[in-house]
């Protein structure tokens, strides 16, 4: 085991998927000799070479539509886009033709093209740093979506998400790249947990609360709370689960938990409405009518932009916010 | 008047005059390679699945035909420039340039009927799928170039072809960025047909498209595009170009689109017939069967059997067309993902449960 920060992590899994494949590549904004905004890339352009890990021109519709070319050729391009606000000029080469090119030719085109993006608020940034798009990709058929919470995960995630055959949206929680975690550096790929699993964080029997990204921390700080609460209110007993997969949503795991505890918060960065909580509240009900003692309660952004960040800390859902809802479930 | 070179003024590569005349070019000789005959053949074949499918759609066979009239020379001409490992990426219009890599017109059938959308093997025919949002293959085209570089090879170049509308779509310009800084092997095939359905040329740019590149720092040169030969020599110097390190070349095709955009289009809203008068005495085909002619290259015999075959392939079309069968209803849950998907497969479940509720109906769903 090794002690790593979430980027030192990703880096980690970068290294070793470039080590294993020459056909994967690195391609995106400073992501060579700058190593990164985040510095997830550091140091892989020494190692690797000014055509394996590239620093692009500044234009992400490029950086998709060129990844898409390489794909095309036999490469496995991970393309990072520099912040979550910055993707929707690609959204044209990655909704029109990355999602789409496998299901055009009846699956004769494999586009193995990974896209890394930071997301999610709670940095202090300005305007289009701190957003969560995962939505809009989400609803794109074609697509594989994926967050990461821990070092540990994100280390075999990345690994897993550059061996899809599909493209993959890999977002990566940006105000957790310095929470440090241990991690295998030796264990298999194969003994990871597949890629579209959600994984039970914290075992519960009262209440499951879904999640991924940023907040899958937050949930399990809420869940710790509620397991010793104040004078006055009783234990609760919270099951957190990370969903890890967004797009397709492991629903299996979910049915499996909502069916024993009969309750069931999803929380979320991203605007509440149509949000991923929105589809799984609906999926929630139908699997699991008979057992729901309580509605499904969704907890996350509001129906505005994201705001200039002296706000931010009303806008994302915190522990408060979070215990809120559970306690809201327990009221029906 | 804006202050730029008008079109009267700038140069036009040309080898064969609308009269059919053979003129010389000092910077694009014709190679001895070059099978007049051949194109010929090409151009009038490939203007008869033109026709046939353009009547296929009017009988409610097809359900949309994108019509390549006048455009023949600029695609024959450039797609048999192409060697056999050089990879074409296309807009939605290239048929002639399918029918230079081989590609069955059945398959092109198929996508307008919506049977499916494009099913043959890019790689087979080194002739990627057609792609219908304007200028993001320019993107393609130029990443596969990248890949080129990469693996190292010095017989492969890449082109790319789209059409005077797509110079304003962002991803062209991001594609001359990129193919310039990275000195990618691709060439840009720009046929400017003068028309993006109804909006002219003169509203995407006020300065002529093949000056674009040069402020991307590559080369622009325009041809005439209704000249088959000069089309196949400005392309194959590029390509040669291109395979030899020098990086990319535009290329605009000065041309006409004779027909309508599509078949659910109407030019006569919004362009003059006198123009198109105009451009019919240019027509890329009568000024190479004038040549063939007056040369004595090609006599009664030639012309009278390409347009036999031309008979013979516009039957096998018609009767291709109509055989074309409808896919299974569950095929539009295959290929989505490379690995089952919970999401799909259960979708597809339920909708099998659905179809299999009406079985003993009698009535086919």
């Amino acid at each position: 085991m090794t002690t790593l920060t979430l980027s030192k992590a990703i880096n980690a899994g970068l290294r070793r998927a470039l080590e294993a494949d020459s056909k994967v590549m690195i391609m995106g904004e400073d992501v060579g000799k700058l190593g990164g905004v985040f510095r997830v890339t550091d140091g892989l352009q020494k190692d690797f070479g000014e055509n394996r890990v590239i620093d692009t021109p500044l234009a992400e519709s490029g950086i998709i539509g060129t990844a898409i070319g390489l794909a095309l050729r036999g490469y496995r391009p991970v393309c990072e886009i520099q912040f979550d606000g910055f993707v929707f000029p690609a959204t044209d080469q990655i909704v029109s033709q990355l999602a789409k090119m496998r299901y055009r030719s009846r699956g004769k085109i494999s586009l193995p093209v990974v896209i890394r993006i930071p997301f999610g608020g709670g940095i202090g940034a300005v305007e289009h740093h701190s957003e969560s798009p995962e939505a809009y990709f989400a609803h794109t058929a074609g697509l594989r979506v994926v967050a990461c919470a821990d070092a540990a995960d994100a280390y075999s995630m990345i690994q897993l998400a550059i061996a899809s055959d599909d493209p993959v949206i890999f977002f990566e929680p940006k105000r957790r790249y310095w929470d440090k975690g241990e991690v295998d550096t030796t264990a298999p790929l194969d003994a990871a947990t597949p890629l579209d699993r959600a994984r039970v964080v914290l075992p519960g029997t009262d209440v499951t609360l879904l999640c991924y990204g940023p907040l899958v921390r937050t949930c399990v700080e809420a869940a710790m709370a509620a397991s010793s609460p104040a004078p006055g209110a009783g234990p609760r007993s919270i099951e957190v689960i990370d969903l890890r997969s967004l797009s397709p949503v492991d629903m299996a795991t979910i049915t499996d938990s909502v069916q024993r505890t009969g309750r069931c918060v999803i929380a979320h960065e991203a605007p509440v409405y149509l949000g991923l909580g929105a589809e799984i509240a609906a999926r929630v009900t139908e699997a699991c009518f008979y057992h729901l003692e309580s509605p499904v309660l969704r907890v996350g952004g509001f129906a505005t932009p994201y705001p200039p960040s002296r706000l931010e800390e009303h806008y994302l859902p915190d522990l408060d916010r979070i215990l809120d809802a559970v306690d809201r479930t327990f009221a029906y | 008047m804006p202050n730029v070179r008008s079109t009267a003024e700038t140069e036009l590569v040309q080898l064969l005059t609308p009269e059919g005349e053979r003129v010389e070019h000092p910077g694009y000789p014709l190679d001895d390679n070059a099978d007049i005959e051949g194109m010929y053949r090409d151009m009038v074949l490939v203007r008869r699945i033109d026709t046939e499918a353009i009547a296929l759609q009017r009988q409610g066979e097809l359900g949309l035909w994108a019509s390549l009239l006048g455009q023949e020379a600029a695609q024959i001409g450039s797609g048999r420039a192409l060697s056999a490992k050089d990879m074409a990426f296309p807009s939605y219009r290239e048929h002639g340039v399918a029918w230079t890599r081989g590609l069955d017109p059945m398959r092109l059938l198929e996508l307008f009927r919506g049977v499916n959308n494009g099913t043959w093997d890019p790689e087979e025919h080194k002739f990627h799928l057609y792609t219908i949002v304007i200028g993001d293959q320019t993107l393609h085209a130029t990443g596969y170039a990248m890949g080129i570089q990469r693996d190292g090879t010095e017989d492969e170049a890449v082109i790319v072809y789209f059409g005077d509308g797509a110079t304003s779509q962002g991803d062209v310009s991001e594609a001359f960025a990129w193919s310039s800084v990275f000195n990618a092997p691709v060439v840009f095939f720009c046929q400017n047909n003068q028309w993006a359905i109804s909006a002219p040329q003169e509203r995407q740019s006020r300065a002529p498209l093949y000056l674009r590149s040069s402020g991307f720092g590559f080369p622009g040169i325009r041809v005439d595009g209704n000249d088959v030969l000069a089309c196949y020599a400005v392309t194959k110097k590029a390509l040669a170009a291109a395979r030899d390190g020098q990086g990319p070349t535009l290329i605009e095709a000065f041309t006409y689109r004779m027909g309508a955009h599509t078949t659910t289009d109407d030019p006569t809203r919004y362009r003059l017939s006198s123009e198109l008068e105009t451009w019919r005495l240019r027509d890329p085909i009568e000024r190479v069967r004038a040549y063939l002619a007056r040369s004595g290259q090609a006599g009664a015999a030639f012309f009278a059997q390409v347009e036999a075959e031309a008979e013979e392939l516009g039957a096998r079309i018609r009767e291709g067309c109509r055989r074309l069968p409808d896919p299974a209803p569950l095929d539009l849950f295959e290929h989505v993902y490379a690995t089952p998907n919970s999401i799909v497969d259960a979708e597809r479940d339920l909708y099998t449960a659905y179809l299999a509720s009406f079985e003993g109906e009698g009535a086919a769903r």
